[in-house]
């Protein structure tokens, strides 16, 4: 299989045990992920679950690879866009907590939804879109 | 606690899948944001169709469709709207998510990725809970 061919396959197989994850995780129901933000209501802990079963298997499997020290159809490990903690990264960070503390969406469960034709995943998936594409420009002008 | 258990894992095998064949970062801002201004569209847009297909069959499987609140009326429509412009611009220039940072970064033991989710989720509980007890 070529190179191209073979990181597609890879992309799908990836992306379709994530789409159904996020579904049977339950995750893609906003009121899940508040009932875990939202502390003055009776606590859900079900994205600590979450969080788990998937750490669960990256922290072993991503320790695994690194030792291998390459990945098994590429010449190495995509570099992260930035080893620093600057004042993006915080602020960004803290943005996408407010709108995620609001709606009750992060970006996988919008695009699961929406997938589902979700009319409020739809909505909150296109004023993302939006969202980034503003931050793009405010910060290529700062 | 088993169909979040198991739908974390499967989360958690998606991102080594990524990882241990491309070495790519399974992170669904980041490849939603690189499939429309990035290079590399191919292997992101297929992961978008996967990501597409894998909600469709877990649903016809019986996993619950996701409960939404309603998006009638210009009130909850603009909550929305306003949302979902944070979690754009934040993770844009955050350059990560609950699944790029959380999921695949803390795995890769990342400082950056760490300081990350502790800001979104303190952030994300403040808000919601102050949400919580004005509403």
């Amino acid at each position: 299989m070529s190179g191209s061919r073979l990181s597609i396959v890879a992309g799908a197989a990836s992306g379709l045990l994530f789409g159904a994850g996020l579904l049977l995780s339950g995750m893609a129901s906003p009121a899940n992920v508040l009932g875990f933000l939202d502390l003055s209501q009776p606590w859900n802990p079900m994205l600590l679950w979450v969080m788990s079963g998937a750490l669960s298997i990256t922290l072993p499997g991503f320790w695994l690879m690194r030792r291998r020290g390459r990945p098994f159809a590429a010449a190495s490990f995509a570099a992260p866009a930035s080893a620093q903690v600057d004042r993006r990264l915080l602020a960004g960070a803290a943005l996408f907590g407010v709108g995620w503390g609001i709606g009750g969406y992060c970006p996988g469960p919008a695009l699961a939804g929406a997938a589902l034709a979700d009319p409020t995943a739809l909505l909150l998936l296109a004023s993302m879109l939006v969202g980034a594409w503003l931050a793009d420009r405010l910060h290529s002008r700062a | 606690m088993i169909q979040p258990l198991a739908g974390g894992m499967l989360i958690g095998f998606a991102a080594l899948l990524l990882y241990s064949t491309l070495g790519r970062v399974a992170g669904a801002s980041g490849i939603a944001y690189g499939a429309l201004w990035g290079g590399e569209r191919p292997w992101r847009l297929a992961f978008l169709a996967g990501l597409a297909a894998g909600a469709w069959l877990a649903w016809g499987l019986g996993a619950p469709a996701p409960q939404s609140p309603s998006v009638d009326g210009a009130a909850p429509a603009l909550t929305i709207m306003v949302a979902g412009i944070l979690v754009g611009a934040g993770t844009r220039l955050g350059n990560g998510c609950t699944s790029g940072h959380g999921v695949c970064g803390l795995a890769r033991l990342s400082f950056r990725s760490g300081v990350a989710v502790a800001v979104f989720m303190s952030s994300g509980m403040l808000t919601a809970t102050l949400l919580g007890i004005l509403g």
